[in-house]
């Protein structure tokens, strides 16, 4: 018989609120095995782990129950508690009696009964609990950073001033991401590629940082520490080693395309870089346009090329790479806004996103710097700003809000005032959302010196009528119909997760919300940590974020990877399955289903009458497992067991908590 | 006599025992107690790591012992965190409920679903109407063990 321990967490009134302490306490007494209950107003703080350490040594006990918040919250630290007083940490189990409990649960007649059955269940199945030793796992000293943008530039250069070696993937031909697309940034007006040039020139001169451009993640396996990683290297038809950047090849190329940088408002080349300040500066020959490549003919780039740079044999190549650590910053989309028809994009020129318009200020954009109208050239004088497009809006939109729109539109607002002096701005928004250092003041000057017009209210049609697009509104405010003749309309479409997240996130092994953005881990503590160990994200892929966000959030996932590769082994998983060989039949149905490739054939002999038998049977490599049971449920004969989770344990639970009936 | 047997009595409430997988629909849960949702308190869980881990034998063993409802919930299919463990159960539990419905048992006392990390909502809705559909059904007399019946009723 075990000696278990029953510990109840009060957790304030969090618990003691909705569940009658005493009453579990002495129902706990009653357990079979149960030699000693107690409870305690805050389990989790040092006086609480004292007091568990303390009644195991005191009470000799070899199991621990701690009825408290989710283990997901504290089980760590109850089982570091128990290592301190000598007991192996996988001898105590976790009653929830808080998230799946008190809290869901509003009276005590309900609440306590049910606390009472979860804590039995845990003593039923701590009885069952053995001793479990962690392997300890190599760590490769090695980072991956997918995604080239603010976030994974910060993210890689940190790793790499650390002292690893980090690989950033991007899909683009040039690393620079949104920030390379922006004009200035708020709130001090700083010119977004003068202080992000030099961070993208750091990274390619960096020793310990590796760029692989227009290349793509195609297959991670393995476990942290051990991640291997399959990447496409999409194939540019230029040598890298030989191009200089000169510039020759995209001067001389009679063919073009829409321009994915700018937004589709101005063309490039076939083969061409996507910015001036493109990093690394060596072009792509985009094979879809590319008069060669179509048909068959043309090879002036190849004419023309100093270096003779060209090279239309080049094929995609798979890299394969193991890293310790993966750093997942791979950025935002803005919403299309065409799916909400009253708004008219798509039908006009001069009805714009705001990142359209953000190209539009800009000296290397479709206008080179000239604020004016795409349709006619002319510089607007009346530009209405819509806020909220797709956003807070839960019938046909996101629920969330976006973040950036309410100020960037003041930016752009002010920006315009300053190119076009007699120009008058109108923002329609719902609320005005100014939360970061200086950002307020920042939408007050934008209001009271650079004359914008804010309006709360909505737009309900805008339409071309003669030179002009009519903005048909309404101020809720005043509760007054508003017409604008306006010249141009720019819609601050929802920051939203890239088009293929999802993918992402299946390929990575990492979950997201429901609008795809990635999941942290938790949503206060672990904001850069996801549920898969040595997973790490950063910047818009997990939520709508600002550029000093983004920033602080890749330094904050840096550090966590540099902690991760800084250790010499990591400690493994301890809840691994376990092969009971001598009832093994070898059929391998095991081997088939293990997602880790855990499992291989090993041959064993064993004794047979008077001879020796050879058979093959299933063995678990317990560096590899990751403990799902998976393969614990295929065994036909029952012989494969999950440590923590045995069909002992999980069957002992289900009779305590059925005990009621 | 215990509660159960006495199913006529105005009393009865259900026991629903539900199998959550550590990593999406266990945290669901726990979402929907930070959220401070609420669902019966005839529902308790079981954390699995997977819901690949889920034998069977558990459900059975369950209703044995007088479940009168089992809920099975993993993450979405494609989001497991062990990449293929909601794969298996989804065909394993499938042929299982139509095997529990081939031995005359009332196959909507089993039931699986997906409920992610994020879906708080989804997890109290879930046990919520399982609690209900349950409740309507009334007990479970079928498989339960009439033996483990009078061990317990003494306990």
């Amino acid at each position: 018989m075990p000696r278990t321990g029953v510990f109840i967490c009060h957790c304030g009134s969090n618990i003691a609120g909705t569940v009658d302490i005493d009453k579990t306490v002495e129902a706990s007494r009653n357990f079979p095995g149960v030699v000693h209950a107690d409870e305690y107003r805050y389990l989790c703080s040092e006086m609480g782990q004292d007091i568990i350490t303390k009644a195991i040594k005191e009470n000799d006990l070899d199991r621990v129950v701690v009825g408290t918040c989710s283990p997901r919250m504290h089980e760590n630290t109850f089982r570091k508690a128990a290592a301190e007083a000598g007991l192996n940490p996988y001898l105590l189990e976790v009653a929830n009696i808080r998230e799946h409990c008190s809290w869901v649960h509003k009276d005590m007649e309900e609440a306590t009964p049910k606390a009472i059955a979860l804590l039995r269940a845990a003593a039923a199945k701590a009885a069952l609990n053995e001793a479990l030793e962690a392997p300890r796992l190599d760590v490769e000293k090695r980072a991956l950073v997918i995604g080239g943008g603010i976030a994974g530039i910060q993210a890689a250069l940190d790793i790499a001033e650390a002292g690893y070696v980090v690989d950033i993937v991007e899909k683009d031909p040039s690393i620079g991401g949104r920030m390379a697309q922006l004009e200035k940034t708020f709130p001090t007006l700083d010119c977004s590629a003068c202080i992000l040039t030099p961070k993208m020139v750091e990274a390619a001169q960096h020793p310990n940082i590796n760029l692989l451009t227009y290349s793509e993640v195609d297959e991670v396996k393995g476990f942290v520490g051990q991640f291997d990683v399959k990447i496409k290297q999409k194939a540019r038809y230029v040598d890298p080693v030989k191009c200089t950047g000169c510039g020759i090849c995209w001067e001389k190329c009679p063919s073009k395309a829409s321009s994915e940088f700018e937004m589709g408002l101005a063309k490039r080349k076939s083969i061409y870089v996507p910015f001036a300040q493109a990093v690394p500066m060596v072009p792509v020959i985009d094979r879809d346009s590319c008069l060669y490549f179509r048909k068959g003919r043309c090879q002036i780039c190849e004419q023309e090329c100093p270096p003779q740079a060209i090279d239309y044999e080049q094929q995609d190549e798979i890299i394969e790479r193991r890293y310790g650590a993966i750093v997942v910053a791979t950025g935002f989309d803005q919403l299309d806004p065409t799916i909400y028809g009253e708004y008219g994009y798509g039908q006009h020129p001069d009805i714009l996103t705001g990142l359209e318009f953000e190209r539009i200020f800009n000296a290397s954009g479709p206008t080179g710097g000239k604020v004016v109208k795409l349709s006619d050239g002319k510089p607007p004088k009346k530009v209405v700003f819509i806020q909220c497009i797709g956003s807070r809006d839960k019938a046909r939109g996101m629920n969330y809000c976006s973040k950036i729109c309410c100020m960037y539109t003041a930016k752009q607002a002010i920006l315009l005032k300053e190119k076009v002096p007699d120009a008058k701005s109108y923002v329609f928004y719902i609320d005005v959302r100014t939360g970061g250092k200086g950002y307020e003041e920042f939408q007050r000057r934008a209001a009271e010196e650079y004359d914008v017009a804010y309006m709360r209210g909505q737009v309900g049609k805008i339409f071309p009528e003669d030179d002009h697009l009519v903005v048909r509104g309404i101020d809720s405010l005043t509760n007054r119909n508003i017409e604008i003749k306006a010249d141009m309309v720019v819609l601050a479409a929802a920051t939203v997760a890239r088009a293929d997240a999802p993918e992402v996130g299946r390929l990575v092994g990492i979950n997201s919300d429901s609008y795809h953005f990635f999941n942290e881990a938790h949503p206060k503590l672990k904001p850069v940590e996801t549920h898969t160990a040595g997973i790490f994200i950063a910047g818009a892929c997990q939520a709508p974020k600002d550029i000093p966000e983004t920033v602080s959030q890749a330094s904050a996932a840096a550090v966590k990877a540099i902690g991760l590769l800084s250790k010499e082994k990591l400690q493994g998983e301890a809840c691994t399955a376990e092969v009971i060989q001598s009832e093994c039949s070898g059929c391998l149905n095991c081997e088939a289903i293990c997602p880790y490739t855990a499992i291989t054939p090993v041959e064993i002999e064993e004794r047979y009458k008077d001879g020796v038998l050879k058979r093959t049977v299933a063995e678990v490599n317990p560096a590899l497992c990751q403990g799902c049971g998976s393969c614990a449920v295929t065994c036909r004969s029952g012989s494969i067991n999950l440590k923590g989770f045995s069909n002992d344990q999980i069957m002992a639970e289900v009779d305590a908590i059925c005990l009621q009936r | 006599m215990s509660a159960a047997l006495n199913e006529t009595a105005a009393g009865w409430e259900p026991l629903i025992v539900s199998f959550c997988c550590n990593w999406c629909s266990y945290a669901g849960g726990d979402l929907a107690g930070t959220s401070r949702m609420s669902y019966p308190a005839n529902v308790k869980v079981i954390r699995v790591p997977c819901s690949g881990r889920m034998n069977p034998l558990f459900v059975l063993r369950a209703f044995q012992r007088g479940a009168d409802g089992v809920l099975v919930a993993g993450c979405h299919p494609g989001d497991c965190h062990y990449t293929s463990g909601n794969y298996q159960s989804r065909r394993r539990l499938s042929a299982f409920k139509r095997l529990v419905e081939f031995a005359g048992f009332e196959p909507e006392r089993f039931e699986v679903r997906w409920i992610s990390s994020s879906e708080g909502d989804k997890f109290a809705e879930e046990m919520t109407s399982m609690t209900e559909k349950i409740k309507a059904l009334g007990p479970n007399r079928k498989m339960r063990d009439a033996r483990w019946q009078s061990v317990t009723s003494k306990v």
